[in-house]
């Protein structure tokens, strides 16, 4: 049904026999310049770059311009385009279903920050095994342009006024859940969210990736916190970042001057490869996480990279001790206890 | 004495919420059904945790008549607050059993009155201070079963059934029972009429509650995934999911095939239920009218998306919160059409506690069938109480997983398939779901309008044939669904429509009708929306029908107007709801009254 068109000089194939084709999505139907679909490009190139096949991803989204996303990557990858808000709880009960599939779910700052703060916050806090990027605007596209949960406070909008109310930070609000994966990162700055995306795919947990992606049509002022100019003058990345796949032979690119490297080893043996820039930061305390955010908001900075990692915790579905077999392939013996099992159950009445 | 009036009466047992005298209540229901007389228990509490009145009713009725009854004949009291209330209503000639330590007046000549020491025997009784207060309910088992003439034994089967064989609480409760037994044969004088005596009524029966028989039903039935979100009265549908589930659905390798979470609300235990669901889970989720109210986004998304999903409604009564410890059948419209836009959904409406059990199992079965929302409406009155029951009946049909293509489903067609075409001409169309290899297999559910490959389209057309699409398949959901239960007697001249947890009140009227040489009455006990044809047939049937339900507005009434128009007028309403179930005096008095107009 979702077959792909060959396309002529699909490229070369990666490990799973695969062309970046087999990853592509339909066209966009979002605006001209969206910070969006570059996301939805670098998805295609993360997945592509890391063997995985298409089949053994499921996308989710909630409602909202992000949410329309799924729509255009991995074509090949099931999916739920859920409600308002709900992307959260969709995403955990699918994962029941084999627990062998990814997770990489697409929401948008009022679907994650206004309407689905409590699901987000709890799928968080469940760690839910599952990428969880945020395309974060400042603003509503869909219904034209009003204030979102993360909008900075003055922020001036055409037919809305002044935004009177100080932002949610998704990033400080995943840390406050408990998250074991937090990033952000600038959808302009299209290389750190590759390697980012890499590692939070990578990531056995629940990985929260806020991306700031500038709404070209709402929301693009030049002294505007979600605005292209903005992150491009006050983005700070934390490190340069970069994602060794566990079979690659680990080799820590050449411009990384030995001593101010950090190496992060994920749970199935892959490794991410920080690079320090001015600042000493350890990704692996939350504490140090919290204050740099808050210090970051002080100096008026988009601090990108890998804020906040723990590779230690067990996911949700750890907890529930399932058998090898996907859940969705039992057959009707594994699900129905046997006929003499039904007279003990009766005589464990009255 | 006078006469002696044998089993045919109601006690009612008035106590302090969180007095621990749910033990004692159980312990004389489960005592008189071992007697093999026809008991049903009523328990009428406040949502409160300690300190208001509650009131625990027990019915024996040698004609196995199990609907609540208002008239009370022996009274038990030890709750100060209520004493005069109670006092006051018992039916004349009765018993009224008292707390002697109660110092209030007792006016009433046309009853036996009963003082019952209760600190004192308690004081004796072979327990640590702390359990001091919950013993001395057992003061009451002892004095009420040596006056009515409840065995002993039978008493000691029951309690060592709650205590699950434990000797030490068996015969520390019993030591009391016994002694406050004695002391009543010392010191009471039986003045009142009322008298058991065994029966052989009760073989072959069980007792349980409807929300532990959805639960073994849903187990039975290979639920995988249920979500749920804490609320009253349906906790103890989920708690007894956790409880059954361990013991016969985990693998030699002690291994889960199913995994049961408690979500942050019911938009998140609907929306987890509904992700399973999509995911090829049998997946449920269990609340009650406030939480069902919070799933009627997710409602429409899966009728729309078409994900099997089981929905357990345990009814209370509301708007809002209501009275939230007490029973009523006030969401029938709602669940009928939860969410917007166009839709009616699948419903069950089980009327007796082997009834969950089979709809627990039977529900999953349909919503994979139809892929669809299928909510299964029972009530506090069937949930939490305990009731005589036919035991489980082991499935008789296997599983129908429905209409699912896997891998080799695909590479037989060549990966041509589409989500949303009806191949079959019952609006029924495949699925696939995640996991599945094939490369043709994926597609992206969403609540948008979407094609037959479902791709996005805003088209109306696409849209309209869609919809009517979903319509036929509902009509399929119509030959699908359980058919009533009729009983039609020749020469019958009026029909009455019931469901659910008042069919007891419906059939102990009919008796009481033709008793008073009322109307001959049919009866139709309906078990699922949509209606099945036998229902339409029914109506027709007869004069005029009476719909008897425990709501205000007469909502089956409603939605049974909507599906026959051409035969409406012939409906009548008879709808109460005051929060407890109804009696048979009521429906009698209901119908006869508008009969003799």
């Amino acid at each position: 049904m979702a077959t792909n068109v060959p396309v002529a000089n699909a490229g070369p194939a990666n490990k799973a026999g695969l062309t970046k084709n087999d990853y592509k999505g339909l066209s966009s139907t979002l605006c001209a310049g969206c910070g969006h679909n570059s996301i939805a490009n670098q998805i295609v190139s993360a997945c592509y770059e890391l063997d995985i096949v298409p089949e053994k991803i499921m996308k989710f989204s909630g409602i909202g311009c992000s949410s329309k996303s799924p729509t255009y990557f991995l074509n090949r990858s099931f999916g739920f385009n859920s409600l308002h808000g709900r992307m959260a709880s969709i995403a955990t009960g699918a994962l029941f279903g084999d627990a062998g599939l990814r997770a990489l779910g697409v929401s948008g700052d009022g679907d994650t920050a206004s309407i689905g703060m409590g699901g987000f916050k709890h799928l968080v806090r469940r760690n839910v095994p599952m990428t969880y990027i945020v395309e974060n605007n400042g603003v509503y596209g869909l219904t034209k342009g009003q204030f979102s949960a993360t909008a900075e406070v003055g922020l001036n909008l055409k037919h809305q006024g002044t935004n009177p109310y100080m932002p949610v930070d998704i990033c400080m609000e995943a840390l406050a859940s408990r998250a074991t994966f937090v990033a952000r990162s600038f959808a302009g700055d299209p290389k750190q969210v590759k390697e980012l995306l890499k590692a939070a795919i990578s990531h056995r947990g629940i990985a929260v990736l806020d991306i700031i992606s500038p709404c070209v049509t709402f929301n693009n002022q030049e002294n505007a916190v979600h605005s292209y100019t903005w992150g491009k003058d006050h983005e700070a990345p934390l490190h340069e970042i970069s994602f060794v796949p566990a079979l690659d032979e680990i080799e820590i690119p050449g411009d990384f001057a030995e001593g101010s490297v950090r190496e992060v080893t994920m749970h199935d043996g892959s490794t991410v490869v920080l690079k320090k820039l001015e600042r000493d930061y350890d990704p692996t305390s939350r504490g140090h996480a919290l204050q740099m955010l808050e210090e970051a908001e002080r100096e008026n900075l988009l601090v990108t990279g890998l804020i906040y990692i723990d590779t230690s915790r067990p996911t949700l579905l750890d907890g529930f001790n399932l058998v090898e077999t996907p859940l969705n392939r039992l057959g009707d013996a594994d699900l129905r206890p046997a006929r003499e099992t039904i007279d003990k159950i009766n005589a464990m009445m009255f | 004495m006078t006469v002696s009036i044998l089993n045919d009466f109601s006690i009612s047992i008035a106590t302090v919420n969180g007095s621990g005298s749910q033990t004692a209540n159980v312990t004389l229901l489960r005592a008189l059904f071992r007697m093999g007389i026809p008991v049903s228990g009523k328990n009428l509490f406040p949502s409160n945790i300690q300190g208001l009145p509650t009131w625990y009713t027990i019915r024996v009725s040698r004609d196995g008549f199990i609907a609540r009854r208002e008239q009370i004949e022996v009274m038990v009291t030890l709750n100060p607050a209520s004493f005069a209330r109670d006092l006051a209503a018992v039916h004349p000639g009765g018993a009224f059993f008292y707390a002697d330590d109660i110092k209030l007046p007792i006016e009433r000549k046309d009853i036996s009155v009963y003082p019952m020491p209760v600190k004192a025997l308690a004081r004796t009784a072979d327990v640590s201070p702390s359990l001091r207060d919950y013993i001395a309910n057992m003061v009451y088992v002892g004095v009420v079963a040596h006056m009515l003439g409840i065995d002993m034994e039978k008493i000691k089967q029951a309690l060592t059934f709650h205590f699950r064989g434990k000797e030490g609480p068996i015969q520390s409760n019993f030591g009391v029972i016994q002694a406050a037994a004695d002391w009543a044969a010392q010191n009471l004088t039986k003045t009142d009429p009322f008298q058991v005596e065994s029966m052989d009524a009760t073989g072959g029966l069980i007792m349980a509650d409807g929300n532990t028989a959805a639960a073994i039903g849903s187990v039975y039935g290979g639920v995988q995934f249920a979500a749920w979100y804490p609320i009253t009265p349906a906790s103890s549908l989920a708690e007894a999911l956790n409880i059954y589930l361990p013991q016969l659905r985990k693998t030699k390798e002690g291994k889960a095939t199913y995994a049961v979470l408690q979500a942050e609300d019911e938009l998140a235990a609907i929306g987890m239920a509904v992700g399973a669901g999509w995911s090829g889970l049998r997946a449920m989720t269990s609340t009650s009218g406030p939480g069902l109210s919070l799933m009627a986004e997710y409602a429409g998304m899966a009728y729309y998306s078409e994900t099997p999903v089981v929905i357990w409604d345990v009814q209370r009564i509301g708007p809002s919160t209501g009275l939230p410890t007490r029973t009523a059948q006030g969401d029938l419209t709602e669940a009928y059409f939860l969410s917007h836009g166009d839709r009616q959904h699948v419903i069950l409406l089980p009327g007796s506690v082997q009834e969950c059990f089979e709809f627990g199992w039977r529900a999953f079965d349909l919503a994979e069938r139809l892929q669809t929302p299928v909510f299964v409406l029972s009530d506090l009155d069937l949930g939490m109480n305990q009731w005589m029951t036919r035991p489980f009946d082991y499935p008789d049909s296997p599983l129908d997983r429905g209409k699912v293509l896997w891998e080799a489903d695909l590479e037989k067609s060549k990966g041509a398939w589409a989500r949303y075409k009806d191949v079959d001409g019952d609006g029924i169309p495949f699925r696939t779901m995640p996991g599945n290899q094939h490369p043709a297999a994926a597609w992206l559910a969403r609540g948008t309008g979407h094609d037959e490959n479902a791709k996005y389209t805003e088209d109306s057309h696409t849209w309209e044939q869609n919809m009517e699409r979903l319509k036929k398949k509902y009509d399929t959901a119509r030959t699908l669904v359980p058919k009533p239960e009729i009983d039609a007697p020749s020469r019958a001249k009026i029909g009455i429509i019931t469901y659910g947890s008042s069919e007891p009140a419906v059939a102990e009227a009919r008796a009481l009708i033709a008793r008073e040489k009322g109307p001959k009455t049919a009866c139709l006990r309906l078990r699922a929306l949509p209606c099945t044809q036998e229902v339409f047939d029914f109506v027709q049937k007869y004069e005029h029908i009476y719909v008897v339900e425990a709501n205000r507005d007469g909502q089956l009434k409603q939605i049974l107007s909507m599906a026959m128009p051409d035969v409406a007028p012939k409906l009548r309403s008879n709808a109460h709801s005051d929060g407890l179930p109804l009696t048979a005096a009521w429906v009698k008095n209901a119908i006869l009254s508008q009969e003799m107009k």
